[in-house]
């Protein structure tokens, strides 16, 4: 029973991730119509905006301590944070939770990129066949990879969960069963956070006179427009959205994954494959095969399972996406008529 | 009564015929002039040496270090900075002015801690750069890649960090030397310490690197405690480079198992043991006893990447800044002055490495591969850090001391993670070197 709990949570966290990246993708594809590879990298470049943020308050002073040497005979530098020298025990509190502080900081820029992607770039592919969207985007995807790789370097940069949820949660201490089901905190932390998001996207859309335009452009972009409402400009802030969605899961799964300049496409294939099982254009579809085929991998990769069929955690994600297209051609909660001429 | 007259024209022809007489038997003999040449023998007043180290991947932060010591080694190799190990090295046949009076020149590549790229890199730096020797490498999977490409080229290998039996075993090779340590004798090493500390009544679980490192250190290791009564639950293969552990770490947690051994190195390991950590596994009771973690192969690097994780962990390491003598003494201070750190074992490999072949071309008196091959092979010298050591003639692995180290409790600060807790002595650590197969194969000359 533990094992079978510890596999639900364990597919809880990476659904998570899966539904959040989905999310986005489907959300411009639903809106604009555009198949966008790039992606991934949005999600790699909120994880580098925890980075930034985090190397921005490991600045120091560097001072030499004559009195003190080291192992090899030279004076001893010692290295004072300069957010810490400043702000005392607030500088350390930022310090320890730079993580979630950094959302701060990955909001405004994604919402500039996703918005400058979408106005320099993107929308001159509206109207050309969705291969020539896949190549440019995906091309676009390569320059922000080596962007980054040119900064920060090839190697995965760890990011330390904050000290109060870097240890273990025992589950089943609520359920009554002692300590033997415990999951890590900040994994529990990211499903409740993607969660909260996916229902704030969700909230948006329903919610608000905004995203009643947004939802009805998305069924029939033209007699919108034609009632003299701005669609365009409108789908523009969708496809910011879309950006910071991914980037706030970005920023909040670098204590699980450390950020490397190629997380983005490791991501990316998976969540393709979530949002064509969800089913093309559709939100709750997205969500819904994020968490699904998340929790699927989880029990795929138990030794029994994997005694029975070797290889099965491996492939079993591509797997179910070729029995449901077989048998819901147009995925989970597909709409007629999308990504159907 | 004939007369003998010579004519100018019969002279000519006696002259041709005299010749091609003459000549004729250097046809025969020709190959006796070429025979001292190997490949990318020097021949202006540098020699250079190609360093291939994973500076991305999984491994690079050992890289890293490795490619610092390769260029301190070199300093030192020409006389610069303070000599290093140079002076404490007993026999030594370094004289500080270059190898053979030629400036040491060095080139290097990223192996990126994968076989085809280190393959590359050798490749390239040994037809276009023109190496000499090839070093390096902090994957056993590039090591036996690398010295294989070596041993059909023809340049001596002196491999850097690579722990798989394999490298010195099955794939052992004419062309490719082995100063690390390796899986088996971190068994041996290991075994009784963690049998003496957590009990002989133990149920271990594995997750391994699946590549050749990983595969032998299971082995070892599973040879090692089983022999002194623990069981094997389950052993799992994760793939090389993996970030998120979880998928794995889960099913130990009701396995049964109340040890959980991990086969990984870098930042597998630095991943899978901080993940493991996170998932409540130390905290944990089975079996009546408390869940242990144990790491076969560690360095300080890992222990600074795994942070608090690390405290308390046993595991191996083929030498440690912090040991007490002469040499260990000058590499730290040399390397900590340049580099501002202490040097790791990845980095004291590869500067050992390229002493051992600097100073063999010294006493072969030549750059001849096979006869640099000859002075390494059954080489026993002192000084280097590992106290009395043999280069092995057999299967080119080094015979001496290893470490068993422990994650300490209370660091000083950020290089002091690791106590050294037994000096495993060379006799303990020596092995029948017909246990792992393998042919070493031929020690002629190519030329490239």
């Amino acid at each position: 029973m533990d094992a079978i709990l510890l596999q639900i949570l364990n597919g809880l966290d990476k659904g998570g991730a899966y539904a959040l990246i989905a999310l986005g993708l489907t959300l411009v594809f639903g809106t604009l119509g555009v198949v966008n590879f790039a992606h991934g990298a949005l999600f790699m470049l909120g994880a580098f905006c925890a980075v930034t943020f985090n190397k921005l308050l490991n600045l120091e002073s560097v001072v030499i301590d004559p009195s003190q040497t080291t192992a090899w005979g030279t004076p001893l530098e010692v290295r004072t944070p300069y957010i810490e020298a400043l702000l005392g025990d607030f500088g350390a509190y930022l310090h320890d939770y730079s993580v979630p502080f950094s959302i701060l900081l990955a909001i405004p820029v994604m919402l500039i990129i996703g918005i400058v992607m979408e106005r320099g770039l993107i929308r001159h592919f509206y109207k050309r066949p969705h291969a020539d969207q896949i190549l440019v985007t995906f091309g676009l995807a390569i320059v922000i990879q080596e962007i980054i790789k040119h900064f920060f370097g090839a190697n995965p940069i760890p990011q330390p969960a904050p000290m109060a949820f870097g240890g273990t949660a025992y589950v089943g201490e609520i359920f009554g069963m002692g300590q033997t089901l415990a999951y890590p905190w900040w994994r529990i932390i990211y499903f409740l956070f993607s969660l909260g998001v996916i229902g704030a996207v969700f909230a948006f859309l329903q919610f608000t006179t905004y995203g009643m335009v947004v939802r009805a452009g998305m069924r029939d972009r033209e007699t919108v427009g034609l009632l003299g409402i701005d669609i365009e400009r409108r789908f523009t802030v969708v496809f910011g959205l879309a950006s910071v969605v991914a980037g706030v899961a970005g920023v909040m799964y670098t204590p699980i994954l450390p950020p490397d300049y190629h997380m983005g496409m490791e991501f990316l294939v998976l969540s393709f494959v979530v949002v064509v099982v969800g089913g093309m254009g559709s939100l709750g579809g997205a969500v819904a095969a994020g968490f699904l085929l998340g929790i699927l991998q989880s029990f795929a990769s138990m030794n029994e399972v994997k005694a029975i069929i070797p290889g099965i955690d491996q492939i079993i994600i591509y797997l179910v996406a070729v029995v449901i297209l077989l048998t819901l051609p147009r995925g989970l909660m597909g709409r007629k008529g999308v990504m159907e001429d | 009564m004939s007369k003998f007259i010579m004519t100018r024209r019969g002279l000519l022809r006696a002259g041709a015929a005299s010749g091609v007489a003459l000549a004729a038997p250097m046809h025969f003999i020709r190959g006796a002039y070429a025979e001292d040449i190997s490949c990318n023998m020097p021949k202006g007043d540098t020699v250079t040496f190609g360093w291939s180290v994973p500076l991305t991947g999984p491994y690079a932060d050992e890289g890293a270090d490795e490619l610092k010591a390769f260029q301190l080694a070199v300093k030192h190799l020409n006389g610069e900075g303070d000599g290093g190990m140079i002076p404490t090295m007993k026999p030594a046949a370094l004289k500080g002015n270059g190898v053979l009076g030629k400036k040491v020149a060095q080139v290097h590549g990223d192996s990126q801690t994968k076989t085809d790229a280190a393959r590359d890199n050798s490749k390239r730096m040994i037809e276009r750069d023109g190496a000499i020797m090839i070093s390096g490498g902090s994957s056993s999977a590039e090591a036996v890649a690398v010295q294989s490409l070596c041993q059909d080229m023809g340049v001596i290998h002196m491999s850097g960090l690579t722990h798989s039996n394999d490298t010195t075993g099955k794939d052992k090779k004419r062309y490719g030397f082995r100063h690390f340590f390796n899986a088996y004798q971190s068994g041996v090493a290991l075994g009784p310490v963690i049998a003496e500390a957590y009990g002989k009544d133990r149920k271990a679980y594995h997750l391994t690197a699946d590549y050749t490192w990983g595969w032998t250190q299971e082995e070892s290791m599973k040879a090692a405690t089983e022999a002194l009564g623990w069981q094997t639950v389950a052993a799992v293969r994760t793939p090389l480079g993996s970030a998120d552990f979880s998928q794995y770490i889960t099913p130990v947690l009701n396995s049964g198992a109340d040890v959980l051994i991990l086969n990984h190195y870098g930042k597998d390991m630095v991943n899978s043991l901080t993940q493991s950590v996170q998932f409540g596994l130390r905290d944990k009771e089975v079996n009546g006893k408390k869940f242990e973690i144990v790491v076969p192969l560690f360095s300080e690097l890992m222990a600074q990447g795994a942070g608090d994780a690390v405290k308390g962990i046993y595991g191996t390491s083929n030498w440690d800044w912090k040991l007490d003598d002469d040499a260990t003494k000058a590499f730290t201070k040399s390397f900590g002055q340049e580099y501002g750190a202490p040097p790791s074992q990845a980095a004291h490999t590869c500067y050992v490495q390229a002493l051992l072949y600097a100073d063999a071309c010294e006493r072969a008196g030549t750059f001849f591969a096979p006869a640099v091959i000859k002075a390494l092979e059954g080489f026993e010298f002192d000084g280097l850090g590992n106290g009395s050591t043999l280069y092995r003639a057999e299967d080119h692995q080094c015979m001496k001391s290893c470490l068993v180290v422990q994650g300490k409790e209370n660091p000083k600060d950020k290089y002091d993670l690791m106590e050294i807790v037994k000096v495993v002595p060379r006799e303990v650590t020596t092995y029948d070197p017909a246990i792992f197969g393998g042919e070493l194969g031929p020690s002629d000359a190519k030329q490239c």
